[in-house]
């Protein structure tokens, strides 16, 4: 027998945790589990939660919400964070009103409103991509920026005269179901950003710039163009959002969807994606969005105020942010199992494979 | 390397982050008492009461008007309302009084076109819809309760001024911008009224001059104007920002008690200066009064004594009875007179 030392395969499978448990126990699960559990706790005992409107109002009200935390996880998984989100609402949103008062149909004032979204993504993008700035400083200037320039437009004035078989679509709902038709486009752009994200090179890009940027260039990732790529997809979906917004309350103002940012990003963070980058999935973020509605819709039929509403989300939102951390700390302040000793791993495979 | 250069901003991210959740804390204490405490009386009448917004003064004056409404009526009453005052935010409250099933909707609408569909919606649940202080499009609520009319504003200066200055003399006229819809068309009818009634005989409109509401503006404009009259008698100023900057000129100059002034103002604005002597009656409506109104006639919506056409009348409490007019309008009444003997019952 000759002994040519061959070093032992490792392979990703012998390492990791069965398949079940990497399914079942983690953040995304856990989010999922608390937004069931309130749904059933508001059906039972939240009077009028159980009406035949409230599913309609509920996604409804979170369709934005929905919409731009789409690219807006993609964008935090990357370790960056775009703050400009809800002020290129408010763009889209006036330009919208403005372009259609100067008499042009709402598809056209719609697209140009969209185009609008990605020049304000572009310009987040170049900056933060290609001249290397930080997220949090760029996105928090063109925040002040985008929507400085949306009251501009507009003034303290409203425009409120959106043709009624545009904002019916805005309102309407699937056939006879209780399904506003705006999860259509929601459902097809999920399920895109699922595959961008889950499935393909590009997603396993963004995860390794959360990671380590400087490794993910080394193993071939274009940084830069990923993160270009990840701005002016969250400027054009925030401009669909601000688009929607606008024709669903029938008005374009200046100071529309002021504050979306941080809701948005809070829905993010509570459902589990790391804000230094490089964890999260996006099953975990929609229900992160459907527990901040149902939440808001429940207190709001308890005629809760609004600050309530905002210190219990806030409380879930620190929560979810410092539990990771003191569960971290806690388990490494466990004796180790021999199993996760990284001296001898699954003996049972490696030496079958090693014998070879 | 980088990792750790990135920490920072993450962290810093994140405390933004979580700030907004508790930016809400501290913005308003005036304004939520009405909500918690929401079920008085047991009556099978349920209201909400949607204002423009929360922590005001003028609407907190308008909700105890029509809390004390609710109370006479036996209906469980609840004031609900966002921070800021704009259409989008209305919304989602609407969409709840039509979730709960509520009886009746009182609100001061964000915006006139913006919040139909919400209301169509609420209607549909069988939520009778009044409006009070801003009215929606007449065709999607029931009831509107106007709080003055143009004519009733423009009559109760004019009689203002001519009882403080005794009939007879100058008066001249500090108003907002000079293409104020509203202000333009108050002015107007004050100029006609001057020409036509005999009462007025004595009295000469002999200036106009616009503040563009800007207090300093106002504050020098009134200052001209004692300049170029020297005989000025009194000054009609049917805006809450010229009527306190004129007040404040007035209160420091040797005019203070020669020179009248009356118009549009708020008691909390013209206290000080209904207290010292340079103002002594001024006009506006009462808000509680507003309220209390709105919610006796939403009360007769709902109980079927009224279906807001007009020609409609109904009972309201201490008020009085009220016809609805064209375009489902009920009119509160002519303008509210504060002066020293009532200034201090009012908090707005």
């Amino acid at each position: 027998m000759s002994t040519p030392t061959a070093t032992p395969t490792r392979t990703y499978a012998a390492y990791s945790a069965p398949l079940w448990r990497r399914l079942l126990v983690s953040r995304e699960t856990a989010v999922i589990v608390l937004t069931a559990a309130v749904i059933l706790y508001s059906l039972a005992n939240v009077p009028n939660f159980d009406g035949p409107l409230t599913l309609k109002f509920l996604l409804q009200d979170i369709a934005p919400i929905l919409l731009i935390a789409l690219p807006m996880t993609l964008i935090i998984i990357t370790g960056e964070i775009d703050l400009s989100v809800a002020s290129i609402m408010g763009l889209s949103s006036v330009l919208l009103g403005v372009l259609h008062d100067a008499g042009m149909s709402i598809p056209t004032a719609a697209l140009l409103a969209l185009l609008a979204g990605l020049a304000c993504g572009a310009l987040n993008g170049f900056l933060i991509a290609y001249v290397g700035l930080p997220s949090l400083a760029v996105t928090i200037g063109t925040l002040a920026l985008f929507r400085g320039i949306a009251v501009g437009l507009l003034g303290t004035t409203a425009i409120t005269d959106f043709p009624d078989s545009w904002s019916d679509l805005a309102t309407g709902t699937i056939g006879e179901s209780r399904i506003p038709l705006v999860m259509i486009p929601f459902a097809v752009l999920a399920v895109g950003f699922v595959v961008l994200l889950h499935f393909s090179t590009f997603g396993r890009g963004i995860y390794e710039i959360g990671l380590n940027d400087e490794a993910a260039r080394f193993t071939g990732v274009d940084v830069a163009r990923t993160k270009m790529v990840l701005f002016l997809l969250s400027g054009v979906v925030s401009a669909l959002a601000g688009i929607y917004f606008t024709l669903r309350y029938g008005s374009a103002r200046g100071d529309n969807a002021t504050g979306y940012e941080l809701q948005v990003i809070a829905a993010v963070l509570l459902g589990g994606v790391s804000i230094f980058g490089g964890r999260g999935r996006l099953h975990g973020v929609l229900a992160g969005v459907v527990l901040i509605g149902v939440i808001s819709s429940a207190l709001r039929l308890e005629s809760v105020t609004v600050n309530v509403t905002n210190i219990i989300v806030g409380l879930l939102l620190v929560a979810s942010v410092i539990l990771p951390s003191v569960l971290g700390w806690a388990g490494s302040q466990l004796p180790r199992k021999a199993s996760a000793d990284p001296s001898g791993p699954r003996p049972d495979k490696d030496t079958a494979t090693a014998g070879v | 390397m980088k990792i750790q250069k990135r920490r920072p901003t993450a962290l810093a991210a994140l405390l933004l982050t979580a700030t907004f959740a508790f930016a809400g804390c501290g913005s308003d204490d005036g304004g939520d008492g009405g909500s918690a405490d929401g079920g008085s009386g047991g009556g099978d009448l349920s209201i909400t009461m949607l204002p423009k917004n929360l922590g005001n003064a003028y609407f907190d004056t308008s909700t105890d008007g029509a809390e004390r409404a609710a109370d006479e009526l036996s209906a469980e009453f609840e004031e609900v309302g966002p921070d800021t005052a704009s259409p989008d935010a209305q919304v989602s409250y609407i969409n709840t009084v039509a979730q709960q099933g509520k009886d009746a909707l009182i609100l001061s609408a964000n915006d006139p076109d913006a919040l139909c569909d919400a209301i169509d919606e609420a209607r549909s649940a069988d939520v009778k819809v009044v409006t009070f202080d801003a009215d929606t499009n007449p065709d999607c609520r029931d009831l509107f309760i106007n709080q003055a009319t143009a004519e009733g504003i423009a009559a109760k200066q004019l009689e203002l001024i001519s009882e403080q200055i005794g009939g007879e003399g100058e008066i001249a006229i500090l108003s907002a911008s000079a293409n104020a819809t509203n202000q333009n068309a108050w002015i107007e009818m004050m100029e006609t009224e001057l020409a036509d009634n005999p009462d007025y005989a004595g009295i000469e409109l002999v200036d106009t001059v616009y503040g563009d509401d800007e207090d300093q503006k106002s504050f020098d404009q009134t200052e001209a104007l004692l300049q170029n009259h020297p005989d000025l008698k009194g000054i009609i100023s049917p805006t809450t920002v010229g009527i306190a900057a004129a007040a404040r000129y007035l209160s420091d100059s040797e005019y203070k008690g020669k020179v009248a002034l009356t118009g549009l103002g708020t008691p909390n604005q013209m206290r000080e200066y209904v207290d010292n002597g340079t103002v002594t009656a001024f006009a506006l409506w009462n808000p509680g009064d507003l309220g209390y109104l709105a919610t006796y006639a939403a009360a007769a919506l709902v109980n079927g004594d009224i279906s807001g056409e007009e020609g409609d009348s109904f009972d309201a409490g201490d008020l009085g009875s009220f016809e609805v007019g064209a375009d489902g309008v009920v009119l509160l009444g002519e303008p509210f007179t504060f002066d020293k003997d009532n200034i201090a019952d009012f908090d707005f």
